[in-house]
């Protein structure tokens, strides 16, 4: 019998690996990718979580973001498309026309 | 025991996995750690009984999404990352900083919470029981999401398009 | 009950006149213009006419209520209007002579710019004026009182173009304001203590009332109170100041406002309150004092101006003197015996001084007249008639009125008559005395019978005309004069005392607005609602000695009359070197006369350089730009420094923008798990 508990741990570490690619990386794909490891996290818990409670909606809940993932990421990357083709490049610091 | 077994072997999978993505400079090696991931999550799902998530997990999460990432990668062929000065910092603040604080949050998980138990395959998911649900009392979230699909689909079609040369004027 | 007599149309009808003149006016021909104004006028004249006719078949007082104004609680103020004999009195000075007035003005400003506009006042100030004397409640007059100090400040600044006059009218206001801050403690007192601002309500609450009694030291206050707002109103000490200022004004506004009718309001209202006046003698004691004073101040400065219409505006205020020691000294119809005849031959001098200065193309400096009486022998003949009312040389109007005056001071205490009869003494020398430099001697101006006219630069005159030489004035300027000439001599025939073999008709007719009401003070009769036996044909106090010593005394006061009279003749017609000695070697003192004893360098030490900078510095700078404009200054300041210490958020760098949202996320979920731990 696993503890409810290790199931949560497992997805702190997805979780707290995929904040730390979010915040380090400079490849923007990579961003976009840790992105999804935290998305990953957050269903583990919630599956998790409707187990213990015998309840569904956990799982149903899990369709909807891995949905939601979906479409972040194709909206996301048709950005990373765009932009790349002006700037030549997918490192994050050198998009900063913007900069003051 | 079989269950603690297949967990904790499957759970270093994802955590190596994890792990891998970050270490790598070549985005083609996280994403292929990425699917990785993805796969033995899926595992988990199943021993927990989510037989229909850990389907969908797989087709649609590993076998749609991050191809789409392999396919813009491969598209951009934009090679591997620089070290730079900033890359060493953010690494060195980083990863110690990620250590700590997962090392800090199980510990606190483990000894703070109930031993609750979870058995395998403990709350089946079956796809007829998730259908119930879903076309009943999530349907409107359901139809939202459809249209937020239309839309994501419409706006990647605008925004990856190759811009229309400019006409030179009078040749309408 | 007695017939409507639509009491409300004496002052709506100028008001109507004022309304069409002023808002239409400017696109009106001066006949236009003139005929609307004299109609609505005279149409308020004839009311007033037909009113009397009425008089002696009324029930008085006669109230007339026409509206709800003010219903608050248990106070009640309406529009309503109230007639008996003292409101008739005035009610037909105030229209009659203004009526003569209009008449005046018609020739007198005829060449001026703003014709409509001087005319929408004058009416304006009619209205204000007919509702003063009308009302039957103290928040009525207080309409009028405040609407004649308006009408006044426009008419004094009706030249506003020039700087003095504009400050003129502002301090006639001002000081106007003063008095009418004690007038407006003294009907909140009134509110408080009894309910109502009604006059018959108010009265008929106080005459249980007698002076021992404990609640005589409110009664004293208020009486105190309304004579400080009568002080502004009709220049008294300390509040005169204004008047002379008020010379600014076109010359028919002086006649009118502040000789005739807006200065006699402060007189009125005291008459009119008696009922409280008497039983609070300290109050009495202190407006006899003040009257007084203020006469023979105003009569020392009088003797030392040079200016016609200053002289006239010092004796103005001296003149009020008298009107205020008569109610002083509780004989309130003498006073408004005198107010009557000084409305009369005030106006006509008024008037007449006009006739000069427009005669003269402006020229308002006595020391460059003289001789005139050869060239404007109409203007001489009734200036005449009202310097020897003035002076009081029987049988003219001011004899009788003044003389009644002094014998009841005397009554009172030997000081006031005393000091009534030098001041007496003094207008008699300075009337003559500018009887005799304008119209005797040899003429000293550098008008001749060219077409120079020196007046034009002068400014507050009125424009310069295309006739040549000193003429005499229109026909519609000399017709008011000479009636009001021959009102100054047969004026005062109403009030012939019984010493002199008259009857006194005119304090016969007030007397029972003043008798029934006065306070018990003879222990022998039982209650004061009772009226006094009729032995007592005056009020106020018993004659203490019989008409014999009352016919010296009136020689007495002829003589200084006629001192006076002698004294100018031989300073200014028969040794017309000899002023200036004198006032040489009174060196220091001639001086301190001439400057106005500096009362007016005074107040603006004492009072307005205090106020103005204080003003400047703690209201304007302190309060104003330290504190409002400051704190809406600074809390810009305070924005625009907060959004430059934000904006480094937004740094262009998008991993910066990642940084912020993780940690924006972690203080989120930090809180979400803090408030479900609690």
């Amino acid at each position: 019998m696993v503890p409810l508990s290790y199931y949560l741990v497992l997805s702190g570490i997805l979780f707290a690996c995929g904040v730390t690619g979010f915040l380090i990386k400079r490849n923007i794909i990579t961003i976009f990718m840790s992105i999804e490891l935290m998305l990953n996290g957050v269903n583990l818990s919630f599956v998790a979580f409707a187990a213990q409670w015998h309840q569904l909606s956990g799982q149903v809940f899990v369709f909807f973001v891995m949905v939601v993932a979906a479409a972040e990421a194709t909206v996301g990357l048709a950005i990373i498309i765009a932009v790349f083709r002006t700037r030549e490049t997918l490192n994050v610091d050198q998009v900063n026309l913007l900069k003051l | 025991m079989l269950h603690l077994i297949l967990f904790s072997v499957f759970g270093l999978v994802c955590v190596a996995g994890a792990i891998n993505l970050l270490v790598q400079s070549h985005p083609i090696n996280s994403a292929l750690s990425l699917i990785v991931v993805m796969g033995s999550l899926a595992v988990e799902y199943l021993l927990l009984g989510a037989e229909f998530v850990a389907a969908v997990q797989v087709i649609v999460y590993a076998g749609a999404i991050m191809v789409l990432f392999v396919f813009v990668i491969m598209l951009l062929n934009a090679g591997e990352e620089e070290r730079t000065k900033g890359s060493r910092v953010s690494l060195l603040i980083g990863i110690p900083g990620m250590i700590i604080g997962s090392v800090l949050m199980a510990w606190i998980l483990i000894t703070h919470s109930g031993t609750h138990a979870v058995e395998a395959g403990a709350l089946p998911g079956a796809p007829r029981e998730i259908a119930q649900l879903l076309f009943h009392e999530f349907l409107l979230p359901f139809e939202v999401t459809s249209i937020l699909v239309l839309i994501a689909i419409m706006g990647a079609v605008v925004l990856a398009a190759r811009p229309e040369p400019l006409q030179p004027e009078g040749k309408c | 009950m007695n017939p409507n007599l639509h009491l409300c149309l004496i002052p709506l009808l100028p008001l109507i006149g004022a309304a069409i003149n002023g808002a239409l006016g400017k696109r009106f021909s001066r006949q236009a213009v003139t005929s609307v104004a004299l109609l609505f006028c005279g149409a308020a004249f004839g009311m007033a006419l037909w009113v009397a006719s009425q008089f002696s078949s009324l029930a008085l007082p006669h109230t007339e209520y026409v509206a709800t104004w003010i219903r608050a609680g248990s106070f009640q103020a309406d529009f309503a209007f109230y007639l008996d004999q003292l409101s008739l009195v005035m009610l037909l000075i105030v229209s009659g002579v203004g009526f003569l007035i209009h008449i005046y003005s018609v020739g007198y400003m005829w060449e001026e710019g703003g014709y409509y506009r001087f005319f929408a006042y004058l009416n304006l100030f009619m209205f204000f004026m007919l509702t003063l004397v009308l009302a039957s409640n103290y928040l009525l007059m207080f309409i009028g009182w405040e609407g004649v100090g308006l009408a006044s400040y426009l008419l004094i600044g009706f030249w506003f173009t020039k700087d003095s006059a504009a400050s003129a009218g502002k301090k006639a206001f001002i000081v106007n304001r003063i008095g009418d801050f004690g007038f407006l403690i003294a009907l909140f007192l009134l509110i408080q203590h009894f309910g109502s601002l009604d006059f018959t309500t108010v009265f008929q609450k106080i005459l249980p009332f007698s002076p021992e009694t404990a609640g005589a030291g409110l009664l004293t206050a208020i009486a105190l109170l309304l004579m400080v707002g009568a002080c502004g109103k009709s220049a008294q000490i300390p509040l005169y100041v204004w008047l002379p200022d008020a010379m600014e004004g076109p010359t028919p506004v002086s006649a009118l406002i502040h000789a005739a009718t807006m200065v006699t309001a402060g007189v009125y209202m005291v008459a009119r309150s008696h009922v409280i006046f008497e039983r609070a003698p300290s109050a009495l004691t202190v407006v006899a004092i003040i009257g007084t004073l203020t006469a023979l101040f105003a009569a020392t400065i009088g003797v030392a101006q040079t200016d016609i219409k200053k002289v006239l505006a010092y004796s103005t205020i001296s003149q009020l003197g008298y009107m205020f020691l008569a109610c002083g000294v509780a004989a309130f119809s003498a006073g408004i015996f005198h107010l009557m005849t000084h409305a009369f031959f005030k106006g006509l001098l008024f008037l007449a001084a006009g006739s000069v200065i427009h005669a003269l193309g402006g020229e308002q400096d006595m020391r460059h007249m003289g001789g005139l009486r050869t060239k404007i022998p109409w203007t001489f003949w009734t200036m005449t008639a009202g310097t020897f009312a003035i002076a009081g040389i029987p049988p003219f109007a001011g004899f009788f009125s003044k003389d009644e005056i002094l014998w009841r001071a005397y009554q009172s205490s030997w000081i006031y008559w005393l000091i009534g009869l030098s001041t007496a003494f003094l207008t008699s020398f300075y009337m003559f005395r500018l009887w005799f430099m304008t119209f005797f001697g040899e003429y000293r101006g550098d008008l001749e019978d060219s077409h120079k006219h020196g007046g034009a630069q002068q400014a507050h005159t009125p424009a310069a005309h295309g006739h040549g030489g000193i003429h005499e004035s229109p026909k519609v300027m000399l017709i008011p004069l000479m009636i009001l000439a021959v009102l100054s001599v047969v004026g005062g025939w109403v009030g012939v005392p019984g010493s002199l073999g008259g009857n006194n008709r005119f304090d016969k007719f007030l007397g029972p607005v003043f008798r029934a009401t006065a306070p018990d003070i003879n222990a022998t009769h039982a209650s004061s609602g009772e009226l006094a036996p009729p032995e007592k044909q005056t009020e106020g106090p018993e004659p203490k000695t019989g008409p014999a010593t009352e016919l010296i005394f009136t020689g007495i006061s002829v003589a200084a009359a006629l001192t006076g009279l002698y004294l100018a003749w031989l300073l200014y017609l028969r040794r017309p070197q000899l002023p200036q000695k004198i006032a040489r070697s009174l060196n220091g003192f001639y001086d301190m006369v001439l400057n106005k004893y500096y009362v007016d360098e005074f107040y603006a030490t004492i009072f307005v350089k205090p106020l103005i900078d204080g003003s400047r510095v703690i209201l304007w700078h302190g309060i104003d730009q330290g504190v409002i404009d400051a704190t809406v200054d600074k809390s810009a300041e305070e924005a625009l420094d907060v959004s430059d210490s934000v904006r480094h958020m937004e740094s262009g760098n998008v991993r910066s923008y990642a940084s912020w949202v993780a940690i924006g996320a972690a203080v989120v979920i930090g809180y979400m798990i803090w408030v479900a731990s609690r």
